[in-house]
């Protein structure tokens, strides 16, 4: 069986600056894996080379076997076309720190506009569909209001909405709480909970250290631009063997 | 100063602060108010000095003739006559196709100069710089006259003799059409700065998440992008309208007789240059005070999504004054007490 998600060697740099410097991970599907490491660690760029928001430059990234951006001829790599990326990215649905709800748009409408335009669903069934997922995440009441009514956990949790509508086979969150005021964070981990006992593949980059315990199948260390350490999470959280890890730890607990 | 007993509660009116300055201020201003609309509607003697005279009760007395000052009666005879109204529906006409192609233009300028294409890009500078830097009426006299350089026009393929249309220029470019032309051309080059501007102002997450859910580059500017750069786009646009009404006056010197040429060539036939001046500036402030209050619906319309509460409309905030005020002689205002 192939995994969800499979990455070998990745490396990525912004001019001189390297950010990841090869990157091996492997995501099982079902599966659900939180990315932690201090800031500048290039979880979030690592996310987001998965939905080929940034080009990764070296390296092989794989969602079910197939190469994200790229296109294997020979022993070259040709980018695909637009389209091409863009139905790659349909099926990977991203959650964002700054939640990134279309402002212009009532809730309902954030939610059924990717399903309407992108995956050309009918208006009606978008609907259904839509109110469905706000009754999932507990906002079917708001679905009339616009996001710069609803507080940051309520807007978070909308964007969740919105990602699912695309009936992604994967979720990426880039630190989903991050943004939140301390006591609207539960509701967001609540739902994200939720969600991974649902069987959705999950790779969440946070600093929530709780969750990662309860939740994650297996938990990453990023620093540096590398893998340093990585395992279940009772391994990683609880008995780290590397002086970096220990440290980061000591920080954030 | 050692007692401990708690301070007294009673009640204690508030004195808002008197601002002297302001009033005298106000003052000031309602003088100066008065005297400009005495002296507008004020009549003088005529200028021929013609007099009126009368007979009452066998002794002639004789005054001079007095009108309005500014030429009232005239404006009233050609507010709304027909040379004037044919002369408004052309500037109405030239202001809003120009407009309309002007900001075509311009969206389509302002996409170019923010792609990743150095030849686009710089494309699209060239011509915001080329536009942007001579006069309109140079431009427009430039378009009236195209026919001395350009006799002939085609359409067919670039660099080759082939051609499938055929014009002569001088019969295709009317005058008409050469104001159009230029009045557009000069507005894309402003109008591109202005979209440019607005799309600059959406936040990059509202592309991404639009390209997290698979839409193309196309989709993310047309149903993410572009709306929320609205907002922003309007003020400056709703400036450009009410400007581009005004501006399309120069359509005159390419002998196109809008709004400004018509008044201009009654008033060098019948020498009422005051009464016609007033009766054209007029209908300027009249379309202006309309487009205005368009503006204000429009802005209200896209201001949706980004603020909690939407403004209130004219209407609603004079109710709301009106109810204030009715409040403040109904109750007397509570003491603060403490």
């Amino acid at each position: 069986m192939t995994a969800m998600v499979e990455a070998r060697g990745v490396t990525k740099s912004y001019g001189p600056v390297p950010v990841l410097r090869g990157v091996n991970l492997s995501v099982a599907t079902g599966e659900v894996t939180c990315l932690i490491g201090p800031s500048g660690s290039g979880k979030s760029t690592f996310l987001r080379c998965i939905n080929h928001l940034e080009k990764h430059d070296a390296g092989e990234l794989l969602v079910e076997g197939q190469l994200v951006g790229y296109e294997q001829r020979g022993d070259k790599l040709y980018e695909r076309s637009l389209k091409q990326i863009c139905a790659q990215r349909a099926d990977i649905g991203m959650v964002f720190q700054r939640f990134n709800l279309f402002q212009h748009l009532s809730v309902l409408d954030n939610i059924t506009i990717g399903q309407v335009k992108v995956k050309g669903v009918s208006e009606e069934h978008a609907v259904a569909r839509a109110r469905e997922l706000l009754a999932r995440v507990g906002l079917e009441a708001k679905e009339k209001n616009y996001p710069a009514q609803l507080s940051g956990g309520q807007q978070q949790r909308v964007a969740i909405a919105r990602a699912l509508a695309m009936e992604p086979k994967l979720m990426l969150f880039d630190e989903p709480t991050s943004a939140l005021d301390p006591e609207l964070v539960g509701e967001v981990l609540d739902v994200m909970r939720d969600l991974a006992r649902s069987g959705m593949t999950m790779m969440v980059v946070t600093h929530e250290m709780g969750f990662a315990r309860e939740v994650a199948n297996s938990v990453y260390f990023l620093d540096q631009g590398v893998i340093e350490e990585s395992g279940p999470p009772l391994d990683v959280l609880s008995h780290p063997r590397s002086e970096r890890l220990r440290n980061f730890l000591s920080k954030v607990l | 100063m050692s007692s401990t007993t708690p301070p007294e509660t009673k009640s204690l009116e508030v004195v808002p602060l008197r601002h002297y300055g302001r009033r005298v201020g106000a003052v000031v201003a309602l003088v100066a108010v008065a005297m400009i609309i005495h002296t507008i509607f004020s009549k003088i003697p005529t200028q021929t000095g013609q007099t009126v005279c009368q007979v009452v009760n066998g002794t002639k007395s004789c005054h001079p003739l007095m009108v309005w000052r500014f030429s009232w009666d005239v404006v009233g005879q050609f507010f709304f006559s027909r040379e004037i109204l044919q002369g408004l529906w052309l500037t109405l006409q030239l202001t809003f196709i120009s407009m309309a192609i002007g900001i075509t233009i311009g969206v389509v300028i302002a996409i170019m100069r923010m792609s990743p294409s150095r030849v686009l890009s710089g494309t699209a500078w060239f011509y915001t710089w080329f536009f942007r830097g001579t006069p309109v009426i140079a431009q427009l006299t430039f378009w009236f006259n195209i026919h001395l350089i350009y006799p002939t026009l085609s359409i067919g393929i670039p660099f080759t003799s082939l051609t499938l249309v055929h014009f002569d220029t001088t019969t295709a470019f009317t005058p008409y059409l050469a104001a159009l032309v230029g009045l557009a051309l000069n507005e894309g080059a402003y109008m591109s700065e202005i979209v440019r501007s607005g799309l600059i102002s959406v936040d990059e997450g509202q592309i991404e998440a639009a390209t997290s859910i698979g839409m193309t580059r196309g989709q993310t500017l047309r149903l993410v992008i572009l709306p929320q750069a609205m907002r922003v786009t309007i003020p400056p646009t709703g400036n450009e309208v009410i400007s581009m009404l005004k501006t399309s006056s120069i359509a005159s010197v390419v002998s196109v007789f809008e709004l400004f040429g018509t008044q201009g060539l009654i008033s060098s036939g019948n020498y009422l240059i005051m009464g016609l001046l007033i009766t054209g500036s007029l209908w300027y402030i009249v379309v202006t005070t309309i487009l205005s209050a368009g503006q204000f619906y429009v802005e209200r319309y896209y201001a949706r999504g980004a603020l909690r509460t939407q403004p209130l409309t004219p209407i609603q905030r004079l109710r709301r004054d009106l109810v204030g005020i009715a409040g403040k002689f109904r109750t007397p205002r509570p003491a603060v007490t403490r």
